[in-house]
């Protein structure tokens, strides 16, 4: 627990231990940033300026920021589909995340990757992947060379509920917890596998899956970020003290269509449910009001952080707009090392 | 006769073939929703879930499941939803459902359709644009088809599903919202049977799914041109109708192959290496192929459009076979 620089009192959110306030108030940075950065990639897809699809984090916020927030820098991420947000949390850059979307060359994959492939070896990330579940082994592999090298990095596995569908995770969990790797099964329960509602795919409870492979496991509010943070940082210090491996499952849900395209979705999830959700369990809105209602922050700070990220994610996307395609010959480039 | 779009045709045959056959099941994620595409809307409301069913997020294990029901007395019909996630169940359909039947020496046998669909088409990555037929047509016990028009979509639907064979019935993304005549009711297209799509003098193109669009049209271009082309879609891969290709050739003396996935190792090998030998002497220029670079599909919609080959490359490709 810390004091409250303004006020004196106790600071503490509900199940999570409290933090100091320029680490709330990046929490709170970092959440922002994702949710305007989202807005604006919906925007540029209305605009018919954003090819292909993009599957937006909106509403998933604290999950990225909570367990990024965590890491160091050098520590690896995985991602997947819906993956802008993870790029994000790790640090990802602005300019390099809009230019990589609009396939251009100064993107991070110089146009390769598109949305769902962005990787940054600067800050960890080993790469978004679209093949749901597939970087399950992508990400163990990583934690097992952090261990075979003698370093103190930790893997995260980010995916969705979906990928609870996969073979491939559980052998991977079984390596992990034999050989006791530093990784991370993020597990972003979104309550849809795309259209489908998990509960029509997912037999029994989800954390019991992780446990038979005797993985230490937390299911948890995906909506509170200090408490996704508080978790993580202390699954986290435990994979990098040889620990072995930990499952985070944590209940959230996408605010926005599957993709950007999905707009009307009546014939599978209620409109009442979104509303509930959007009303009740926005990660962004709730940690706003705790940082007001625990004075770390007031209105006009809030205000004044809006505006600065909102201003930067002007100047990236003009950055990207106005950026050129690659040249045509890159398409064989890279193939091999 | 009614158009239908390529989907709405698949949709049809799908319905119709469930009508004709109780024992006709599908399979896939999102199917009782219509899926990503909403081919398979309204299957659920008509057929029931327990017919058309969702599945977790599993490929490997739902092509198992379905090979196995498959052996004992099921038609089930799996949607792989994107023919990069086929990868996920290759063990299944290369070592148990194209080997069974020939392992138990004839005994066993596996009336099993995997619909899925393939190509690019609105610019989604390495992960969701391959055209993967000829790792399929590459193992025995497998068929293959790919059909290029509403029509053909429809008929070798039916027909693959009949088959007691597994059959890869590979869709075009692409050409869902194309349109065309279907003829209604009981049309079945004979797996293993090319089309002559068009009639013609000085050369023949072979082209497959979206790309028979593409050849039809510098086809039509070049006859303006005073240069005669016969285009043929093989509409089967595997077993590869060479009989129908290689009557086209003795004709026309020149071939080109015209796919999109890419270029090496792609089925156009095949096709020119079985009509070399059994038109060599007819050939008057060499086989060229006009398929996509060696390289996963960019995403940068610069790269993606050079990336595909087009009636550009087609026209350029025809050409230079003739010299004009
Ligand atoms: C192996 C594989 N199968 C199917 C798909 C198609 N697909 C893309 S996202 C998705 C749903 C994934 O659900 P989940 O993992 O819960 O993630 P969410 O989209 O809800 O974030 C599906 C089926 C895919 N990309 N990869």
């Amino acid at each position: 627990m810390t004091q409250s620089k303004k006020t004196g009192r106790k600071q503490q959110s509900p199940g999570s231990s409290a933090l100091d306030r320029e680490r709330l108030l990046r929490l709170y940075r970092q959440m922002l940033k994702i949710r305007l950065f989202e807005e604006q990639v919906n925007q540029l897809y209305l605009g018919a300026k954003m090819p292909g699809l993009a599957h937006l984090y909106i509403g998933q916020e604290a999950v990225a920021v909570g367990v990024c927030e965590a890491l160091r820098r050098d520590d690896y991420i995985t991602s997947t589909h819906r993956g802008h947000g993870h790029c994000l949390a790790k640090g990802a850059s602005l300019d390099k995340m809009f230019a990589e979307l609009l396939g251009k060359a100064p993107g991070y994959c110089r146009g390769k990757g598109g949305s769902m492939h962005i990787a940054d070896q600067d800050t960890g990330n080993l790469g978004a992947n679209a093949i749901v579940g597939g970087s399950a082994g992508i990400a163990t592999g990583a934690a097992m060379s952090a261990k075979m090298r003698g370093s103190d990095q930790v893997a995260v596995c980010f995916f969705g509920e979906g990928a609870l569908g996969q073979g491939l995770l559980y052998e991977e969990m079984n390596m992990a917890s034999l050989w006791k790797l530093p990784v991370i099964y993020v597990c972003e329960n979104n309550q849809y596998n795309e259209y489908t509602s998990y509960r029509e795919t997912t037999a029994g409870e989800v954390a019991a899956r992780a446990e038979a492979f005797g993985i230490h496991t937390e299911t948890i509010d995906g909506q509170d970020v200090q408490l996704v943070h508080a978790k993580s940082l202390t699954l986290v210090e435990r994979a990098r003290r040889g620990k072995g491996p930990a499952f985070l499952h944590c209940n959230t849900y996408r605010f926005h269509g599957h993709h950007v395209g999905d707009v009307d979705r009546t014939y599978y999830r209620a409109k009442k449910e979104e509303e509930e959700w959007k009303s009740k369990r926005d990660p962004v809105k709730l940690f706003a009001e705790w940082l007001q209602k625990s004075e770390m922050a007031d209105g006009k700070l809030l205000d004044q952080i809006e505006n600065e990220i909102a201003t930067r994610i002007k100047e990236a996307v003009n950055f990207a707009l106005n950026a050129p395609y690659p040249e045509l010959d890159e398409v064989g480039q890279d193939v091999y090392a | 006769m009614p158009e239908q779009t390529y989907l709405e045709a698949i949709r049809g045959g799908l319905h119709e073939e469930m009508s004709h056959d109780p024992s006709v099941y599908l399979f896939g994620e999102d199917v009782a929703l219509g899926g990503p595409f909403g081919v398979t809307a309204g299957l659920a409301e008509a057929f029931g879930k327990n017919r058309v069913v969702n599945t977790p997020i599993s490929e490997g294990t739902v092509m198992g499941l379905a090979i196995g029901a498959a052996t004992a007395g099921l038609r089930p019909v799996v949607e792989i939803m994107f023919i990069d996630f086929i990868t996920l169940a290759m063990d299944q359909l290369v070592n148990h459902a194209a080997k069974l039947h020939y392992m138990s020496g004839g005994q066993l046998k596996i009336p099993l359709t995997v619909r899925v669909q393939c190509g690019i088409s609105g610019t989604m990555g390495a992960h969701h644009s391959q055209s993967l037929e000829s790792w399929l047509a590459h193992v025995p016990g497998l068929k293959v088809v790919m059909a290029s028009n509403p029509a053909d979509a429809k008929g070798l639907l039916k027909a693959a599903i009949r088959d007691d064979n597994p059959v890869v019935f590979i869709e075009h993304r692409g050409l869902y919202w194309t349109r065309g005549q279907v003829p209604e009711g009981e049309y079945l297209v004979p797996i293993g049977k090319a089309v002559v799509a068009r009639e013609g003098e000085d050369l023949t193109i072979v082209a497959t799914a979206k790309m028979l669009a593409a050849t039809l049209e510098a086809a039509e271009e070049l006859s303006s041109n005073g240069i005669s082309v016969e285009v043929i879609d093989p509409r089967t891969l595997s077993p590869l109708d060479v009989e129908t290709i290689v009557s086209s050739v003795k004709k026309t003396s020149r071939l080109i192959i015209v796919h999109e996935a890419v270029e090496k190792d792609g089925i156009g090998a095949e096709i020119a290496t079985q009509v070399q030998q059994e038109a060599f002497y007819y050939l008057d220029s060499p086989i060229a192929r006009v398929a996509a670079p060696f390289a996963p599909v960019p995403a940068s919609p610069a790269l993606e459009k050079c990336f595909v080959p087009g009636k550009t490359e087609i026209i350029r490709a025809v050409r230079r076979a003739l010299n004009r």
